[in-house]
């Protein structure tokens, strides 16, 4: 198949130019720009001048299976990433039953083999039920496919218990994913502590919270070497640590969520539970910090943090109500908010979509390059619209951008060169 | 109706028992509930008016109100004077709405307390924050001490109760530092001994605090009498355009 006409956006190279695409198999076999595209392809799609990059990696979806298939399931996770330009999903294993033994992780897989047409990696928790006391069995785990080390948001409290599985981890050369949080100061905290706060009346955690959180998982990597990922970096305090511990040679690197990046804490206005999250929006300074961060490279990856809640866990007082937000669908379309807003270029975007995930987990995807799966993603980066929840394709409708104006839409997402969203 | 003899006690959720209470056509719920912004949640669901009789740690409109109303029968006026809101603001809705309606009067608001119930930001609403008592009393024209809600406090915010008394109990000496005239305000239950002493609440030349309880019923019974009449006239109003001539059948 041939992709002519297409703006490439090329995170590697970090260009944006006017060329095609050649897949043959599944596989991209050749990108061009000025020179002749090959002849005799059989199939030729005119990209009309649209944008064409790698496809999303997004680490740390929430999938309701086990469970709570209700919230989500792979089909429905599935269409919506889809819909959302997202190739390849890792899931998070904060299910319940949590993913922590093989057995588990060997339902999901075929779960998500039979019910998904995107990409589906696993991560598996790093202790037993993530309650920080055993670790999981991480080399049995790892045998049966797991990408990835987390205990999610339930940060372990007992550092010998977290050095140990860092340790073991580090013997299998597997990655973690760590929260970084104080959880004794941030627990019962549903807010940033602030004026915001305060005026509204909310238990509140200082941002401080997740600074103590990362210098103390900087430390214990640094002492035992382990690869980790830092799930969500969302505070300027943060920033200083991660650059001293990137630049002191530790494996790390660092997330951040796309609604740290597009909202802020006055956006809960009058105690709107969809903009509940885990940690709490933060002020627009942090917000600011963490664009320039990334912008910068100091933070590594954008992901959707997609956690799906039915009406019944967010239609609660603010205190009670479940945190999280769905947000598959809308991750590039509000991402895109930053390229239009002049803080990041689209080759920059798609470096922490799609090139920095793929990366971080050691896959092929997320290139604009020969040899590359035919992961892509064809979107209109200008064409306005107004979201409307209620024709989201995930089961669970809670995103904190219903009748958000946004500018860009998906037109079409192929994983290994199968057109799976929109037509080609 | 006390939440634990209502079907919440069962599971019900806060929006349940609104849709629940609103089939009944009530004029007016007044509300108070231990979670800020569950009142605000549960006047969305309903058709009638709702007065927020405290939410959580979030606001108490008429507890500031019925102050006001002490204060200015007291002083003669409700601006420019010097006010001082003394202890556990962290947890105190009063302290919230009365720093709100306080300041819109243009009068010079301190908060009072020990750092650690004085959070992050409130030295961003205007008002000046003392951590010493006595100065933070010097020469104002009100007192206005709060409650030490313990039953809120998951920990260690005071060392203890009576070091607290020590350093921020209303006593007579504390007293002599605020205006000779200043007036002592509580919006009650008092825990005398704690934040008050016993002859400073009883001291019918400073304290009216007695007083304070007796506004409550006026302003009360005026805020009910205002939303029930506004709320009925709308009703009158939307009835009227139903039976206007040519609608009907």
């Amino acid at each position: 198949m041939l992709l002519q006409n297409a703006r490439l956006i090329d995170p590697e190279a970090g260009t944006e130019t006017h060329g095609w695409v050649h897949l043959s198999d599944g596989v991209i076999t050749a990108v061009g720009s000025t020179e002749e595209a090959p002849q005799g392809a059989d199939k030729v799609v005119d990209c009309r001048g649209k944008c064409l990059a790698p496809g999303i990696v997004d680490i740390g979806v929430k999938v309701c299976e086990p469970g709570e298939r209700h919230k989500e399931s792979y089909a429905s996770a599935g269409r919506a990433a889809a819909a959302g330009g997202v190739t390849t999903i890792v899931t998070r294993p904060d299910t319940d039953p949590v993913i922590d033994s093989p057995e588990t992780l060997e339902f999901v897989a075929r779960r998500a083999a039979s019910d998904a047409a995107i990409n589906v990696l696993h991560m598996a928790a790093l202790t037993k039920g993530r309650q920080g006391r055993e670790m999981a069995e991480i080399g049995f785990l790892l045998d049966a496919g797991a990408v990835a080390f987390s205990d999610c948001d339930a940060v372990v409290t007992n550092t010998k218990v977290l050095t140990r599985a860092l340790t073991y981890a580090r013997s299998l050369d597997a990655l973690v994913m760590l929260h970084p949080q104080e959880p004794v100061l941030s627990a019962g905290a549903v807010a940033t502590s602030g004026k915001f706060a305060s005026l509204r009346g909310l238990p509140a955690v200082s941002s401080m919270a997740e600074r103590m959180g990362l210098d103390r998982d900087i430390a214990l990597v640094e002492m035992t070497g382990a690869r980790v990922h830092f799930d969500q970096i969302t505070t300027a305090r943060a920033l200083p640590a991660l650059d001293r511990a990137k630049r002191n040679g530790l494996d790390v690197t660092a997330g951040v969520s796309l609604h740290h990046l597009t909202l802020n804490e006055l956006d809960i206005a009058d105690y709107r539970t969809f903009f509940k999250l885990k940690p709490p929006l933060r002020s627009e300074d942090d917000r600011q910090a963490v664009i320039a961060a990334l912008r910068d490279g100091l933070i590594d990856i954008i992901s959707s943090m997609h956690t799906p809640q039915d009406e019944e866990s967010k239609r609660l007082p603010f205190e009670e109500a479940a945190s999280g937000a769905v947000a598959l669908e809308t991750l590039l379309p509000a991402a895109l908010r930053l390229v239009h807003s002049g803080d990041l270029s689209l080759p920059q975007l798609f470096r922490a979509l799609s090139l920095n995930p793929a990366r971080r987990l050691g896959l092929d995807s997320g290139r604009l390059a020969v040899g590359a799966p035919g992961d892509l993603v064809l979107f209109d980066p200008d064409v306005p619209f107004v979201l409307d929840r209620a024709k989201l394709l995930s089961k669970s409708k809670n995103t904190p951008f219903d009748g958000a104006r946004m500018q860009g839409r998906v037109l079409s997402t192929l994983v290994g060169g199968t057109c799976i969203f929109g037509e080609l | 109706m006390a939440m634990q003899a209502s079907s919440i006690k069962k599971g019900e959720t806060l929006i349940d028992t609104a849709l629940t209470l609103n089939a009944m056509h009530p004029d007016l719920l007044v509300v108070r509930h231990p979670q800020s912004g569950a009142v605000d949640l549960l006047a969305q669901k309903v058709n009638c008016a709702v007065l927020n009789a405290g939410d959580g740690r979030h606001e108490h409109p008429t507890q500031a109100l019925l102050d006001a109303l002490t204060i200015r029968r007291a002083k003669g006026r409700l601006h420019r004077l010097n006010i001082a809101i003394c202890g556990d603001i962290a947890h105190s809705r009063v302290a919230r709405s009365n720093i709100l309606l306080l300041g819109k009067m243009e009068n010079r608001v301190r908060l009072v307390g020990p750092p650690t119930l004085v959070p992050a930001g409130f030295a961003d609403f205007g008002v000046e924050v003392y951590d010493n008592m006595r100065e933070g009393l010097q020469d104002v024209d009100v007192v206005m001490m709060l409650r030490l809600q313990r039953e809120r406090m998951d920990g260690g915010f005071i060392p203890s109760e009576r070091e607290y008394y020590h350093r921020y109990g209303l006593d007579a000496d504390k007293l002599s530092h605020a205006k000779p005239d200043a007036i002592v305000m509580h919006p009650g239950p008092m825990n005398r001994g704690v934040e008050i002493d016993g002859d400073i609440a009883d001291d019918i030349n400073r304290s009216v605090i007695q007083e304070q309880v007796e506004m409550g019923v006026a302003v009360r019974m005026a805020a009910m009498d205002l939303l029930v009449r506004n709320h009925s006239g709308a009703q009158q109003d939307a009835l009227a355009g139903s039976t206007a001539p040519g609608t009907l059948a």
